[in-house]
């Protein structure tokens, strides 16, 4: 076994919850830069420099790249030979979040008591912790810091087997075109499919940590993905939805057996920053 | 074409000159409100009470910004997505407010609202929050300190980089972008 005291992992949730908020990952900013040069609408492109402007002086002066820091999600792939000692493991990410907001001048923006009597819980916490059970010795932290404008903007559908893959395609075109200018475009989408209800969403907003580019191992389903981001970027959007042709900056699929009977479809959409750091312990 | 300069409080022969699409550089007061903000500011209005501000003019900036650092006037100050205000807009309008800054498309109710009571909504850049947090030059709290980052702010900015997003003609850029740029 190998042992992993909880503080240590209290310090690292802290430190990726500040970078991730105000450093945009090389990929996303290559994927921004690349966008400028292929955009053909001047105000399309006048948005993406003031994105790449915007991730500058958030970086230099070490300030959010986006006021709304988010709901803070975090997974964990935890190697199944560590020993975790000296506490609770999710008190200890709690805790994290809370030194990080706090430390790192990020906003709050989480209220408990939502239905009946909502009070900010002043810290971001509590995170929504999702932990897998691995084989192995380490501890994989990554955090997404969820924007509420993009998430807002997401859906779920539970389909009919009979709508097929194109029913699927034209639901995430259908969702993007909804959203237009509201999740800050050019988005990334996220596209989760089968499993259960709650299963669905939990693909599609895992495929947010993949980096820009990274397709789906699956060659066919690496193809679709090409294919309805193509289609995503014919609608017109553009950057900050003032018209254009990026409108998203990528497309991600992840699948999961279904039911027979079932046919549950998930576009979790992230905003331009498109936000998360990991850690290997 | 370069950005226009216009101040704040805001009438209509200003207003009148502006066509969507246009960049303008804001400069004056604008105060900040969203959600909590303006539920409380609406029950105000009903009850006939004085607003914490000078609504006559005025333009409203839909963000809650990060804590500021020490010696920043100001944290990360990007706007939030605008239709979550659209319930209150025609309260606001009847109440003396010109303009309102935020980022997403608006309902017809509030297009129309901005037709009749000569009034302009801005787009700001939805995520650009480090580099229009530059254009606000002094912010300070003026009601509902409780609601935290929801708190009305009134902001001092200067050369605030906005583009016209709605007109007093009924027009939308988000529509029209859309329609010139889309591949049938």
């Amino acid at each position: 076994m190998r042992e992993i005291k909880v503080s240590q992992i209290t310090e690292i949730v802290k430190d990726l919850c500040i970078k991730a908020c105000t450093e945009l990952n090389p990929d996303v900013q290559q994927a921004i830069a690349q966008a400028l040069e292929n955009e053909p609408s001047e105000a399309g492109k006048a948005v993406l420099r003031q994105l790449l402007d915007n991730a500058d002086i958030a970086r230099s002066e070490k300030i959010p790249i986006c006021q709304d820091t988010g709901f803070t999600v975090v997974y964990l792939e935890l190697g199944q030979q560590v020993n975790l000692t000296d506490g609770s493991l999710n008190d200890a990410i709690n805790l994290g979040v809370k030194q990080g907001y706090t430390e790192g001048y990020l906003r709050k923006s989480i209220v408990k008591n939502p239905l009946l009597a909502p009070e900010n819980t002043k810290d971001n916490t509590p995170a929504i912790i999702h932990t897998d059970i691995v084989p192995g010795d380490k501890l994989k932290i990554s955090v997404l810091p969820k924007g509420g404008g993009s998430e807002n903007m997401s859906r779920i559908k539970m389909m009919k087997p009979a709508d097929g893959v194109e029913g699927v395609k034209n639901f995430v075109i259908e969702t993007v075109n909804q959203a237009g200018a509201n999740p800050c475009p050019p988005i990334v989408v996220g596209v989760g499919m089968g499993g259960t209800f709650d299963h669905v969403a939990y693909l599609a907003k895992k495929t947010l940590l993949r980096k820009i580019g990274q397709r789906n191992p699956d060659p066919r389903l690496a193809e679709l993905e090409v294919e309805w981001l193509k289609e995503v970027n014919k609608l017109g959007i553009g950057p900050a939805g003032l018209g254009g042709r990026t409108t998203a900056l990528d497309l991600f699929i992840e699948e999961f057996p279904r039911h027979i009977a079932t046919y549950p479809a998930a576009v979790n959409i992230q905003c331009h920053a498109d936000r998360s750091k990991t850690f290997i312990l | 074409m370069g950005a226009v300069k216009i101040n704040t409080p805001l009438n209509d022969e200003v207003i009148k000159t502006l066509n969507i699409g246009m960049e303008v550089y804001l400069s004056g007061i604008v105060y900040t409100a969203r959600d909590a903000a303006h539920k409380k500011l609406l029950e105000l209005i009903d009850k006939n009470e004085q607003l914490p501000f000078d609504i006559q003019g005025s333009v409203i900036y839909y963000v809650g910004p990060s804590p500021a650092k020490p010696g920043q006037p100001i944290g990360a100050a990007g706007p939030t997505t605008s239709y979550r205000m659209d319930p209150f807009v025609p309260a606001m309008f009847e109440a003396g407010m010109k303009g309102m800054i935020g980022k997403g498309q608006r309902s017809q109710q509030v297009i129309d609202y901005i037709s009749k009571y000569t009034g302009v909504y801005f787009g700001a850049t939805g995520g650009a929050a480090a580099l229009l947090a530059k254009s606000v030059k002094a912010a300070e709290v003026i009601a509902f300190p409780e609601l935290g980052a929801e708190a009305i702010r009134k902001l001092e900015v200067q050369d605030m980089p906005l583009i016209v997003i709605n007109d007093c003609y009924g027009k939308d850029l988000y529509q029209q972008g859309r329609s010139k740029w889309a591949i049938k």
